[in-house]
């Protein structure tokens, strides 16, 4: 990974509490696994700043390695990395996710 | 850019010996699969790390010549 896109990468993430590396925007995912996490933001009502991958082949390569993770969508929280479409999903089911978006002061919405 | 059921099971069941392994073909075109994996392994291990191990067992063909593998792991 060229140092450009290392930059790139550590500067989203730094800069977006909830960062969402994924294929398309978070109003048009092109691919069901990106949606699928956009939808979860969505619900929880979670400021999030999606980042298209597809715009740029060097990062939708870079984050691979940068995350050590070899499938996108990719979502960060507060610089760390939680985990695919699998992870988020499941983490979202068990209430995991509010806990972690909570734990770490993030806005949203909690289930009534 | 297809994969094997059988390919998959057998390279997650080489790297993790004792894991129960349950795998779906999704769409039947031998392109989008989901896994379930039961492993001792997995002890100990945060859901990133256990998913990781999955995908190390596929030796670089997650992503690759593996488009869709949606992953499940549990400890037994």
């Amino acid at each position: 990974m060229d140092n450009q896109t290392n930059e790139l990468i550590n500067n989203e993430i730094k800069s977006n509490e909830v960062c969402l590396f994924m294929k398309g925007t978070p109003d048009a995912p092109q691919c069901g696994f990106s949606m699928a996490v956009t939808n979860i933001l969505k619900m929880l009502e979670v400021n999030f700043k999606g980042v298209n991958v597809l715009a740029d082949q060097n990062l939708r390569e870079g984050i691979k390695v940068f995350s050590d993770w070899p499938t996108i969508p990719q979502l960060y929280v507060k610089n760390e990395f939680i985990g695919g479409c699998d992870i988020v999903k499941e983490m979202y089911e068990s209430g995991e996710l509010a806990k972690l978006l909570e734990d770490n002061g993030i806005e949203f919405k909690k289930k009534s | 850019m297809a994969m094997d059921l059988k390919e998959i099971e057998s390279l997650i069941k080489e790297a993790l010996p004792d894991a129960k392994i349950e795998i779906q073909d999704l769409a039947g075109d031998g392109n989008h699969y989901s896994a379930t994996v039961i492993s001792s392994q997995f002890a100990g291990k945060s859901k990133i790390q256990q998913h990781k191990m999955v995908y190390n067992s596929l030796k670089g063909k997650m992503g690759n010549e593996l488009h869709a593998l949606a992953v499940k792991t549990k400890e037994n």
